[in-house]
């Protein structure tokens, strides 16, 4: 089992999480070549090693995180939110607040 | 080299069976051949076999990192069938199970082909409305294809969770002519096959480096030393991009994904055919070998892979799905599992083709139905690595179609790998 670090609800099992894509795409404005859609779309890098990649905390926090992982060992290097307001977020209010916010749902 | 046969193995039977020769030589690498393959999978042999068989193309190597038959080829679950609907598929899947039907006598070696019945479990009127267009488009195109009511499945196949399922079984989509072979069996038969035309097998050979000169590879560097080439063909499954890279090529619309499969211990016959389970979220297929084990597997691990092992939410998956669809398998105990890394492709579909170097080939891109599709896809791949030209039955096998928009996506999932199950 793969253990994912969440910054918002700590660590996992990865059975938890939805793995998403390669994180390096960076997808081109909607008026861009045909070219460089089809290189987003449907090229990849396809690397064996640490890649950047995004997961989603679907059965948590439903995050969507940025991972860096290797894919031959499976080792994690490191885990943040995948969109700035949420990592601002983070840093703004410290963790353990986080959680008792949850428990008063 | 001896021909097997009924005498042959009486013959040999006089002497204990002790003095049975080599069944292929482990020759050293020469310095220069006119066809280098990379990757003895079954792809590769197949294709080393019929370039010269078909092509008498003379001079050819087969490099493997490992072993012949230690990647794919020997982990599969060696289900073969043609149930493909698209156009580019389903006159290739078709011409493979067609080749597969006479495998055992023209390479003089049994594998075990068993045409045993695929058996698609259907359990909506939705599935069976889908299942009745595919396996009508077969009908017109040539291929065996049934449906089958409910009283039929119940007496062909009297174990499955009739009474008591979350989903009722509703009937099957069946294709009698599909079935399983053995897949060790096949990599041997090839290997066998392509070295009594005079194909040198060299196993324990690495390829690091791929050497060109502008637009022509000249030689590939190896663990046993550089070797020129004057035509380079690459079959490596789910290390396509890594060699890609080495030739300095770039992208590929390809992620390596990892693939699990399972035994449990042997038990009395069972099951005659494969059977194949799949609504909502579970993914099942399940046969039984000739030594009694069941053998099933299901979806990938969902997230991209270069490790040769599995994890342990699919372990879960897989044995929930056994049970439902096979209560009566609830006490037998798993006897291995293991898992194989494989080019998931944007479509879920191979190619067959020509690259944007003169004289290196591509086949690459098997998914799931790489083992099926081994004869057919060694036959042209042969083909068009001796002719410089794509046959019509690999013509669609390409990787400019995701740019034309002609993409052969038999499930409709989308440019993305994990869901071509
Ligand atoms: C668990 C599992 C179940 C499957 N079930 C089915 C099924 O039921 N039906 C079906 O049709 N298909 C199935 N498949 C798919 C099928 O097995 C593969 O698509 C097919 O075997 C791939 O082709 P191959 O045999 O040539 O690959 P491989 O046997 O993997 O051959 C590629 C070879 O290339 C070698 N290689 C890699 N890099 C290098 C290098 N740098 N230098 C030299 N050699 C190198 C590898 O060592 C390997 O031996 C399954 C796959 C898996 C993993
Ligand atoms: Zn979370």
């Amino acid at each position: 089992m793969i253990r994912i670090n969440c910054p918002f609800c700590g660590e996992r099992d990865h059975s938890e999480f939805a793995y998403g894509s390669d994180a390096s795409i960076e997808y081109p404005a909607l008026d861009a070549s045909v070219e460089e859609w089809h290189e987003a779309v449907f090229l990849r890098e396809n690397i064996r090693g640490m890649q950047s990649e995004t997961w989603h905390h679907v059965n948590g926090c439903r995050s969507w995180l940025v991972i860096e992982r290797d894919t031959m060992t499976h080792e994690i290097k490191s885990v943040r939110p995948a969109h700035n307001g949420y990592a601002s977020a983070l840093t703004a209010a410290p963790k353990d607040t986080g959680s008792e916010a949850g428990e008063q749902e | 080299m001896t021909r097997y046969s009924a005498w042959s193995v009486f013959k040999n039977g006089l002497s204990g069976h002790k003095n049975w020769g080599r069944a292929w030589r482990d020759p050293e690498p020469k310095t220069e051949y006119d066809v280098v393959i990379v990757g003895a999978g079954l792809h590769g042999l197949a294709t080393a076999y019929y370039l010269s068989k078909n092509h008498g193309v003379k001079n050819i190597a087969v490099v493997e990192k490992g072993w012949l038959g230690g990647g794919n080829a020997g982990r599969n679950t060696t289900i073969v069938r043609s149930n493909y609907m698209m156009p580019g598929n389903r006159d290739f899947y078709e011409h493979s199970l067609q080749l597969w039907e006479n495998l055992s006598h023209d390479l003089n070696y049994n594998v075990m082909f068993s045409q045993r019945s695929h058996i698609s479990l259907l359990h909506t009127p939705a599935a069976r409305d889908g299942a009745a267009r595919r396996y009508n488009t077969m009908r017109l195109t040539g291929t065996d294809a049934e449906i089958w009511d409910l009283e039929t499945l119940k007496r062909e196949v009297p174990h499955l969770n009739y009474n008591n399922a979350r989903f009722p079984i509703m009937g099957a989509a069946v294709q009698r002519r599909a079935g399983s072979a053995r897949h060790d069996a096949v990599a041997w038969g090839y290997a066998r096959g392509a070295d009594q035309h005079g194909v040198d097998i060299i196993q324990n050979c690495e390829v690091t480096g791929v050497n060109r000169d502008g637009g022509k590879v000249t030689s590939l560097e190896t663990s046993r030393g550089t070797i020129k080439a004057g035509k380079v063909g690459f079959a490596v499954a789910g290390n396509t991009s890594r060699l890609w890279g080495m030739a300095g090529l770039g992208k590929l619309p390809i992620e390596t994904h990892k693939l699990q499969a399972f035994v449990s211990e042997p038990l009395k016959p069972l099951l005659d055919q494969v059977v194949v389970f799949g609504v909502g979220g579970a993914h099942f297929y399940i046969s039984q070998s000739d030594k009694g084990g069941m053998v099933f597997g299901g979806d990938l691990d969902w997230y991209k892979s270069y490790a040769q092992r599995g994890n342990l939410p699919i372990v879960q998956d897989v044995a929930e799905c056994a049970t439902s669809i096979m209560p009566c398998l609830g006490r037998v105990r798993l006897l291995r599992h293991w898992s194989g890394v494989m080019d998931m492709s944007m479509d879920g579909s191979p190619f067959i083709c020509k690259t944007p170097v003169d004289n290196l080939y591509l086949n690459a891109g098997w998914n799931y139905g790489g083992f099926k599709a081994s004869p057919a896809s060694g036959w042209h791949f042969a083909d068009l690595i001796a002719n410089d030209r794509a046959g019509r039955k690999i013509e669609h096998f390409n990787l400019q179609r995701f740019e034309r928009g002609i993409n052969i996506d038999e499930r409709g999932a989308g440019p993305d790998p994990k869901l071509h199950g």
